[in-house]
Order: structure tokens, then C-alpha cells, then sequence
């Protein structure tokens, strides 16, 4: 028995050895050295990296991942509660619905993304439109902005607020809402009083799957920031390609993994405390 | 005097499916009614269109004299114990019985849920989850959200549905008396003829999304209306059309004088404890159930008896 346990435990084990930890181990080393002239790393161990992180010139990049990831985490919640309330209510539908839901993933993410390029740059869709319907006559700035960046990050992500959101909803019982309504509660206050709060974990799941992401988002805003709108991610990417600085690139990313492991510890010990 | 509750010729009609099929009803102040019939015969749906959850494709629901169709539930002074209580599991005991004192912004909500709470026998239970609670509380927990609101007229879905059979007996007395000492009035579904029986001041009889009966427990089960009635409140032997009821069909080697009899065989007897259930075949080869009292001798099977009756006791049908 405990032979086959290890036998069917070894190629998970393998996995996570040889394409997570020995690669982990890889970039925490790098963290600790000096750049290479030429790239690469050399010796002698610094903690310098992790120093320049402090920088206020890297202080708003990740300032600026930490609130857009938020924004869309929350516009993410905002439409996704009422689309999984709604097709958890849809009766034979519903599986219908849930396949719309999920048909972009049939898509590559990259395409997609190159489709908004293609809707909201100043020859795009929408700007030509407009024009053409002399309602603007400059082309709108839809493209390498802010603004951009967390429409893609939304449009990305909201698939995973609207899966676990409707997984808890689906299984909310429709007697709870009519016993509301029967103590005289009003409907949003049944809604905020009754669903939302037994919501909580579908909640908590879908904000976590779609924030942490976010904040380590590197196509979006590549593409749709044009450069401008600098993440955490482009920071990184730019480290080990562009600016040929192995080391500080490691020591961003692993700034990254440590602000993501510590926001989902703070999601896993909030979920510990509901009463379910 | 106003009824509580008026059902005036209430129609639902779903797809392809006619739940109620003009429902009229008056349901005066205090009383304990129930609403019997099987499964499918519309009761809930009744009860769903009182509540406000549906609305009647025709007809009207009158509460305390005003017509409330179109009003949604959360404006309807009636209350609802649900069938799976519907307890909110997210909040406490306390939490679940204010809940509806809170909508209504009721002045002294802590005083008017420690009272009832003490009513329920609920005390000490109060900062409980529903998940912590036995059903018998958790029953007691709805009761007690629901009677705070101290409604017009308390709905009762089947409440005793959950429960273990011997805490469900135990029940029936212990709701009887809660609607006596509060004086509220209670419409309760029930499909188990023994419970409305017991503890009913009046019961409608329900069938296929009609009201076949309404009366006291004596007068539906003495009196049947219809032949389902008859059938629906306890068994009945058909002997020539006429219904006669078990225990007060007699049986004997020698049918006694002034009474109506057939000449019957003994199929088999049943030993229930209680009783001893003898079934006979009559010459016309219908077949009846006398219930005797235990030692009033045994019946041998083939042995030739009578089956007697009182022309009183008889049930007869147009």
C-alpha cells in the first residue's frame, strides 16, 4: 500500500520539485546576487536588490498593480454577483449559461486581448464609429492608459468572480429568501441581509482568483497600457529582457509572490472565521 | 364578525397543470384549522398564495377583511413556519427571531425576543447557530420568528414533517396548546389525517385542487361528505355502497338482534397489539375489516361468521 501511495505520489513530487521549488530556488538566489555585465548573475551576495524594491520610482508601480488589481476585483464583483444570481435562478438554462460564461476560454487570452486593441485604438471600432457619427471629432484616448489596463483586467478575470459566485448561489436555498420576504424584508434587504453574506465564501473565492492574478498581470497591461501603464509584471519582464538586471527582476518577482501569499493568507484566515 | 383569512374562487393554473381549481374559503378569528389532503392537491399552493409567494391566476385572498392581491409578501400581516423552518443560517437564534421585529423597526425588540424566547422554552440558547440546534428547536426557533411578529394569521407548512416520529406525537399537543395560549390563528397543512384529527378546531378536506369538506374533526370523519373524505380520514369497509368504519364493525358467530348483518368467511386475522383486525369476505365476494378488542376470542380462518352494523353508524353517498 505505502508503494503504491509513493509510485502514484512521485510524478506530483517531481512536478513541483524539478518546475517549482528548484526554480524558486533559482530566482531566490538571484535575488541575493549582482548583475552580470553582460547579463546573468555574479557574486558576491547583496542584499542591494531588495533595497532599490524601496525605491519610490518602483513604490508606485506596485502601488499602481495593488489599487487596479483591486478596482477590478470589485467591478469584477459588482457585475459578476448579479450574472450569477441570475443564472443560478435560470432553471434549465442554466447550463446554458454557464457555457456562455466559459466559451471565451475557448479563445487564446493574447487574441482576445489583441480584439480590444483593435476596438479602442484611435482607427478602432469605436473611435471610427464616433467620427463617422460626427459626435467626436478628435478620436477618444480608449488606449495606453489606466483606464485601459482595468478594462482588460475586468474582461479577463470576470469569469472566475461569476464560477465560484454562482457555485455558492446555486446552492442557496430559494425557501431562505421567501422566509425574508415573509418577516417583511424588502428585497434589497433581503438581498443584503440573506445573499450577500451567505455569499461570503463565493465571495472571498472569486476575489481571490481574480486579485491575485491581477496583480501579477504582465499581457494586459502590456498590450492595453501600451508601456505606460507600467505592472509589477512588465517591471519584472522588463528587468530580465530590456534592462538585462537578472537580480532585481528576481528580487520583484519574489516581492510579488510574497504580497500575493500574504493577501491569500489574509482571504484563508477571514474564510476560516464564517460560520459554515 | 370578519374572517381572518377569505379565499374567494381561487384558480392557479401552471403549464399544463391545474393546482387550484376555485379554492373558497373562510377562516375565523382563533382558531386552530388545518388544511388536509395528499400530496398534489394543491395545499402548499394554497398556502403559497396566502403567504404572497405566488400570485392566483384568478380569484382573490382577503386578510382581516382587505383584499391583498398583488401585495407582496413582505406586506402581508400573515407569517410562515416553512416545512424546512428556513432557519437563516448565518444568524443566531437571537439574530433569526429579531430579524423580522428589525424590519418592522419594532420598539423594544430585545424585550419582545426574550419573551418569546422564554415562550419557545428557548433560553440560554440565544448567541446558538441553526447547524447547533436539535430539530425540535430549530422547529421551536421558526415558531418563535414567526410569532414575534404576533401576524394576523400563522401559516404552517407541514412543520411536523421533520421531526422523529415520537417527538412529531409529542408536538402536535405542545403546538395546540402554544396557538391556544397565544391566540393567534393557524392554518396548518398537514396530509396525515391523525394529526389534523387531533389537532384541529376545523378542518377542510383537500382534493385534486378542490375543498371537498369542511368541518370538526368529528364532522369529517363521522360525516364524510364524499367518498374521498371517507377514504382520506381512516379506512372504511364498502359493504353494498355504504362505508362503515372498522371499530364499528362488528363481528360475531351469531349476529346479535336489532342491528343490519351479512353473512361472512374469516380470510384472516391480524394480531396489532392493540387490537385484533379480522378481515371477512362477504357472499357478494367484497371483503371488510372488523377491528375487535383483544381477548373477544379468536377467529379461525374459513370459519363462518357475521359482519353487523348499527344503521346510525352507516356513511352514505349520493
Amino acid at each position: 500500500m505505502s508503494r503504491l501511495r509513493f509510485w502514484f505520489l512521485l510524478p506530483a513530487r517531481l512536478w513541483l520539485l524539478l518546475l517549482f521549488a528548484f526554480p524558486l530556488a533559482i530566482v531566490c538566489a538571484y535575488s541575493l546576487l549582482e548583475r552580470g555585465t553582460y547579463g546573468g548573475v555574479e557574486l558576491p551576495w547583496t542584499l542591494e536588490n531588495y533595497q532599490r524594491l524601496f525605491d519610490p520610482l518602483y513604490g508606485v508601480i506596485f502601488l499602481r498593480s495593488f489599487v487596479l488589481a483591486l478596482a477590478a476585483t470589485a467591478i469584477c464583483l459588482v457585475l459578476a454577483f448579479p450574472l450569477a444570481l441570475f443564472i443560478s435562478r435560470a432553471g434549465p438554462r442554466k447550463t446554458l449559461y454557464l457555457h456562455l460564461v466559459i466559451l471565451p476560454f475557448w479563445t487564446s487570452f493574447l487574441v482576445r486581448t489583441y480584439a480590444w486593441l483593435f476596438l479602442l485604438r484611435d482607427t478602432g471600432l469605436i473611435n471610427t464609429l464616433l467620427q463617422k457619427m460626427k459626435l467626436i471629432s478628435q478620436p477618444l484616448p480608449l488606449l495606453y492608459n489606466d483606464g485601459a489596463v482595468l478594462l482588460g483586467l475586468v474582461y479577463g478575470f470576470l469569469p472566475f468572480m461569476v464560477l465560484p459566485l454562482y457555485a455558492t448561489l446555486e446552492r442557496l436555498d430559494p425557501a431562505l429568501l421567501e422566509a425574508a420576504a415573509d418577516l417583511g424584508a424588502r428585497p434589497w434587504t433581503a438581498f443584503f441581509r440573506v445573499i450577500v453574506p451567505l455569499a461570503g465564501p463565493g465571495i472571498w473565492a472569486g476575489s481571490a482568483l481574480v486579485f491575485i492574478p491581477c496583480l501579477g498581470a504582465y499581457l494586459t497591461p502590456d498590450l492595453l497600457g501600451g508601456g505606460k501603464t507600467v505592472m509589477i509584471g512588465n517591471l519584472v519582464q522588463n528587468q530580465f529582457t530590456t534592462a538585462r538586471d537578472w537580480p532585481f527582476g528576481a528580487a520583484a518577482s519574489l516581492a510579488l509572490m510574497a504580497l500575493a501569499a500574504g493577501l491569500l493568507a489574509v482571504f484563508m484566515r477571514s474564510r476560516s472565521r464564517e460560520f459554515l | 364578525m370578519i374572517a381572518v383569512l377569505e379565499l374567494r374562487d381561487l384558480q392557479q393554473h401552471y403549464p399544463g397543470h391545474r393546482a387550484l381549481n376555485g379554492v373558497s374559503l373562510q377562516i375565523p378569528q382563533g382558531r386552530f384549522y388545518s388544511l388536509l389532503g395528499p400530496s398534489g392537491c394543491g395545499k402548499t399552493t394554497t398556502l403559497r398564495l396566502i403567504a404572497g409567494f405566488e400570485q392566483p391566476t384568478s380569484g382573490e385572498v382577503w386578510l382581516g377583511g382587505v383584499c391583498v392581491n398583488g401585495r407582496p409578501p413582505y406586506e402581508r400581516n400573515v407569517s410562515t413556519v416553512f416545512q424546512s423552518y428556513a432557519l437563516f443560517p448565518h444568524m443566531t437564534v437571537e439574530g433569526n427571531v429579531a430579524f423580522g421585529l428589525r424590519q418592522q423597526g419594532a420598539a423594544h425588540q430585545a424585550a419582545s425576543v426574550t419573551r418569546i424566547l422564554d415562550l419557545m422554552e428557548l433560553r440560554g440558547k440565544e448567541k446558538r447557530y441553526p447547524s447547533e440546534l436539535s430539530g425540535g428547536e430549530r422547529q421551536r426557533v421558526a415558531l418563535a420568528r414567526s410569532l414575534v411578529l404576533a401576524p394576523q394569521l400563522l401559516l404552517l407548512d407541514e412543520p411536523l414533517a421533520a421531526l422523529d416520529p415520537k417527538l412529531r406525537k409529542q408536538m402536535r399537543h405542545e403546538l395546540k396548546e402554544l396557538q391556544r395560549r397565544v391566540g393567534i390563528t393557524f392554518l396548518f397543512v398537514t396530509h396525515d389525517q391523525e394529526e389534523a384529527l387531533a389537532m384541529s378546531d376545523s378542518i377542510a378536506v383537500m382534493n385534486q385542487g378542490r375543498i371537498e369538506q369542511v368541518g370538526s374533526p368529528e364532522d369529517v370523519y363521522l360525516r364524510p361528505a364524499t367518498r374521498f373524505v371517507a377514504g382520506f380520514l381512516g379506512a372504511v369497509n364498502w359493504i353494498d355502497g355504504i362505508g362503515l368504519r372498522p371499530e364499528i364493525t362488528g363481528i360475531a358467530r351469531q349476529a346479535p338482534a336489532d342491528v343490519i348483518s351479512r353473512a361472512a368467511t374469516v380470510v384472516h386475522s391480524t394480531f396489532l397489539g392493540n387490537c385484533i383486525q379480522v378481515m371477512a369476505r362477504l357472499d357478494s365476494g367484497e371483503q371488510a375489516v372488523a377491528e375487535l378488542a383483544r381477548g373477544n376470542g379468536a377467529f379461525q380462518t374459513g370459519e363462518a361468521v357475521h359482519l353487523y352494523w348499527k344503521p346510525a353508524d352507516e356513511m352514505r353517498f349520493p
